[in-house]
């Protein structure tokens, strides 16, 4: 039998390899993704492909098309809700939209928006909260099928029970069906809740800032990067932010573990709310 | 060999076994222990408090990223894979369920295993699952050493029968053993598998 040490050495290697692969194929970029999660999906793909080794991997995605976009589905997780984790959404609600509305016009960035569950959440609450129409919603993601779903927002209906129930315990003051027609077996979101919003492909990992956000969402997207990816993508952010901006992350994500940390407040520790400092504050404190 | 991280994995009965366990470590357990206890989705943090009740040591449901550290029980999130990475910090995953289940033990046994090698205790508690059997023999594979509690004497005894099967387990044992045994493999040296980046 071959050394399990070695043999493990080996397989990281051909995972090295063949990630580079794919950034030389295609520019994605996940060479700083989270290695076991990211050997684990592809150890996945292997096994689906019923290849022996990474290196046949590797070949076939470099010849097959079709196979190669089988390798990028397995390396995005797009599992979202609308107002998933309602007591974030009531969070914002009393935390955020009182700081939102003393500014006269406000820009929001969903960084990795998925099936647009939850940017069209945010403009429930935001036309709840009066605030639609001075709002412009940016909401990118790194995969265009994925973005292509965000824009034509139906979603099946027996999802909707699950999030009508979201809806409820995040305080929506209407009611959820107000915000959609429901088809036999789907549910097609209100065109008005479009109004404002622009869907656009970005790479968090290769692409630049997005200028003067009062507020970003990323939400479950850090996780499945490594810590100097999550270091460089939270520069990233706080480059994006205004002065007194809020990042809000996954209900298990932290900028406890991350080097910019100190350029943040933190506004709700439980739901992962933070507020960037103003840019003198923080250079005054480093003086000695 | 001695063992510088412990992963535990238990599904139904496991809040009591789970108890007793850490209730039979002391306050100056040196390794961290690492659990993925089968609960739904919705549980919230009750996990955690509930087995703080029964230990000395801090308990705490883990953080994407948080280092890995001694003498500290890190539970997995309700509706997270938890893994560990080869610089032995924790990563949290969304992506879809394994054994019907998410967490899934194999997942952070699997990965524990790469990351500790040699360095790693695996145990396998009741259960009516066959989640963590691949994972264990992935820990013994790896250099580890693989635990399960005595089907015997488990209040489910599926998931101990199911590991079992899958590998050749070093010790099989009653609850109230595996506690010393774990204190016993902790006591000495060094971790030998150092974090890789």
């Amino acid at each position: 039998m071959t050394d399990p040490t070695r043999e493990l050495e080996n397989q990281r290697l051909e995972v090295r390899l063949l990630l580079e692969a794919i950034y030389l194929k295609s520019g994605f970029d996940f060479r700083g993704y989270a290695a076991a999660h990211i050997k684990r999906r592809l150890d996945h793909v292997r096994v689906q492909a019923g290849m022996a080794a990474f290196t046949d991997v590797i070949h076939r995605l470099i010849e097959d098309d079709d196979f190669f976009d089988t390798v990028l589905t397995a390396l995005s997780i797009n599992v979202t809700e609308m107002f998933r984790d309602p007591s974030f959404y009531r969070r914002i609600r009393e935390t955020v939209i009182p700081h939102l509305k003393t500014y006269p016009f406000i820009k929001i960035w969903h960084a990795g928006c998925a099936a647009g569950q939850e940017v069209y959440s945010m403009a429930i609450l935001l036309a709840e909260e009066g605030m639609k129409a001075r709002t412009q919603i940016y909401a990118t993601d790194i995969n265009p099928p994925v973005l292509e779903a965000a824009r034509r927002g139906i979603y099946p209906l027996e999802v909707m029970r699950q999030y009508t129930a979201n809806y409820q315990k995040a305080g929506g003051t209407t009611s959820f069906s107000e915000y959609y027609t429901a088809s036999e077996d789907a549910a097609l979101l209100n065109g008005a809740l479009k109004d404002n919003v622009l869907f656009s492909p970005h790479n968090l990992v290769t692409d630049g800032i997005f200028g003067e956000m009062n507020l970003i969402f990323c939400r479950n997207v850090l996780i499945y990067f490594g810590d100097d990816l999550q270091n460089q993508v939270i520069k990233l952010f706080l480059d994006s932010l205004c002065n007194g901006g809020f990042l809000c992350l996954g209900s298990k994500e932290s900028l406890r573990f991350s080097e910019h940390a100190d350029a943040f407040e933190v506004i709700d520790a439980r739901e992962k709310i933070y507020r960037k400092k103003p840019v003198r504050a923080r250079q005054e404190r480093k003086e000695p | 060999m001695t063992v510088g991280a412990i992963v535990i994995g238990a599904s139904a009965g496991g809040l009591d076994a789970v108890g007793k366990l850490l209730d039979s470590l002391p306050q100056d357990f040196a390794a961290p222990l690492i659990i993925v206890q089968h609960i739904p989705a919705n549980a919230g943090d009750a996990l955690p408090r509930r087995f703080q009740r029964h230990c000395r040591l801090p308990v705490r449901e883990a953080e994407d990223k948080e280092p890995v550290a001694a003498g500290t029980v890190f539970v997995a999130p309700p509706d997270f894979h938890l893994m560990i990475e080869p610089g032995h910090r924790f990563s949290l995953s969304r992506e879809e369920r394994v054994n019907f289940s998410r967490p899934s033990i194999d997942v952070l046994f699997e990965t524990a295993a790469e990351a500790y090698c040699s360095g790693l205790a695996g145990v396998i508690l009741t259960g009516a699952s066959a989640d963590g059997a691949a994972g264990l023999a992935r820990v013994k594979r790896m250099g580890g050493t693989s635990i399960v509690q005595d089907p015997e004497t488990a209040e489910v005894d599926v998931m101990p029968r199911a590991a079992i099967a899958a590998c050749a387990v070093d010790h099989v044992l009653p609850l109230a053993k595996i506690g010393p045994l774990l204190i016993s493999l902790t006591s000495e040296g060094k971790n030998p598998c150092k974090p890789t980046s």
